[in-house]
């Protein structure tokens, strides 16, 4: 078919009704303080991959929520345990923890 | 010398605790007030934030006031006019009664803002569209919260800075009490339907007073209130009923869409009708946000352009319950500093 250079551009909208909350949920179940996070963005500050990547967990922790799990295994792929986030966090939220949670739930859900 | 005699208009929170301290005092104070019964709204509330203590309480503690103060309360009181004349004020109610005195307290609070100005909610549109107040009324009753079908919600939205911070409602204020309403209102509803997903949308969260940021933890951490940063563009309403909502998820910097069964719009104060009548027959300065203007915002503000009318609560700003107690106290003080022409009363600043 002739290309006349239309494209059609995918619907950047969050349905959250449709949202996939499976990986939120485990964390959610097994890291309870997964939830009090206020979206600060101290962990990320602190966070030395993030420092040399694209690593936010404040915004991965957001995506989680809303079910946007494309780019997760890779972006959690960059975290290097070193649990600096969890001491700098105002709120307690236990963030190395959630990681290791999230690649826990990535295991089992296998979402990609 | 026979007693000084002053005016109380509004028998709410802050009338009837300043009458309380003047009548003590031993001033003749006679309180009046537009309705049946003394109280204003919260009346109308059920359980107050932080400590989820009853309104009703309060209530009480106010009423016992007025009671062993003896303080001369007027109900069903329809001011048609007030005025000063040399250093006697008259006040004439649609009965024909009509009272004199040597000054006047203003205490006549705040209107909840009218969610229809804020035509995109879908308030008085949508059945399931409600207003914080409304859901107040709903827990006061003692029934269990459903949707217009009759039907458990299973997912509730507060929508919060409704009427507050937005110049297309002509209010740019905050109201301050509707965010941590919204997080008392949404554990109540978690406690009251236990499998029910709650879904604040905010601007931010002015979590100021002492206990309201453990209120707030508590809400994220004990219920899994869920908070999403962003206001509504609009609310719409599905074939079932339910409510689809339209908002940016600021924090994820993408437009969200969902659908709740029921959603609460966090209503905001504005300046009551009678403060507008009340100020127009006085002469009252009003400031840029339609509430009375005190004299200082530091160091005057239960003072008003006239001397011998002071302001009492809510007519002069939002304010929570805490804070109108305080200054309720604070204007009995300066009342009576003015009645008994302490020296002090020369340090009068203006803005």
């Amino acid at each position: 078919m002739k290309n006349f250079g239309y494209t059609i551009n995918n619907d950047r909208q969050i349905d959250f009704d449709k949202a996939d909350r499976r990986i939120a949920d485990y964390v959610k179940n097994h890291e309870p303080s997964f939830n009090i996070c206020i979206a600060c963005g101290t962990c990320t500050a602190t966070c030395s991959a993030g420092n040399f990547t694209e690593m936010n967990l404040r915004k991965l922790m957001i995506q989680i929520k809303r079910g946007d799990l494309i780019a997760i295994r890779t972006e959690i792929a960059k975290c290097m345990l070193c649990g600096k986030c969890f001491l700098a966090c105002p709120r307690g939220v236990n963030t190395r923890n959630i990681i290791i949670k999230i690649n826990q739930a990535l295991n089992i859900y296998e979402t990609e | 010398m026979s007693k000084k005699k002053i005016i109380v208009i509004g028998g709410g929170i802050a009338g009837m605790e300043s009458s309380t301290y003047l009548a003590s005092m031993g001033y003749d104070v006679t309180l009046l007030e537009k309705s049946h019964e003394l109280g204003g709204h919260l009346l109308k509330w059920e359980k107050l934030f932080p400590t989820m203590r009853l309104g009703k309480d309060v209530v009480e503690f106010l009423d016992k006031g007025i009671e062993l103060a003896k303080v001369n309360v007027i109900k069903n009181a329809d001011i048609v006019n007030a005025h000063k004349k040399g250093n006697t004020f008259s006040v004439v109610l649609s009965d024909g009664k009509t009272f004199e005195s040597d000054a006047v307290i203003v205490a006549t609070g705040y209107d909840v803002f009218d969610a229809r100005k804020k035509e995109e909610y879908g308030y008085g549109i949508y059945d399931n569209v409600i207003t914080s107040a409304e859901l107040e009324e709903m827990f006061l009753s003692g029934k269990p919260i459903l949707t217009s079908k009759g039907e458990a919600p299973k997912k509730v939205g507060f929508v919060h800075c409704v009427g507050s911070r937005d110049e297309k409602v002509g209010n740019v204020y905050c109201s301050k009490v509707c965010c941590v309403t919204a997080v008392k209102q949404s554990i109540e509803i978690k406690e009251k339907i236990p499998d029910v997903d709650v879904y604040c949308f905010y601007m931010d969260l002015r979590m100021f007073g002492m206990h309201f940021e453990s209120l707030y933890k508590q809400a994220q951490e004990k219920h899994a209130v869920n908070f999403i940063r962003g206001r509504l563009s609009e609310a719409c309403e599905n074939i079932d009923g339910s409510i689809m909502v339209k908002v940016e998820d600021t924090l994820a910097g993408r437009p969200l869409r969902m659908t709740v069964d029921l959603l609460v719009l966090m209503v905001g104060m504005v300046p009551s009708a009678g403060t507008k009548k009340i100020g127009a027959m006085l002469g009252l300065n009003f400031g840029a946000n339609g509430f009375f203007k005190s004299q200082d915002q530091h160091t005057m503000t239960t003072i008003s352009n006239i001397p011998g009318v002071f302001f009492a609560g809510c007519c002069v700003a939002p304010r929570p319950i805490n804070n109108v107690f305080v200054d309720a106290r604070a204007v009995a003080i300066m009342t009576a500093s003015y009645l008994e022409g302490y020296e002090i009363e020369k340090r009068i600043t203006n803005l």
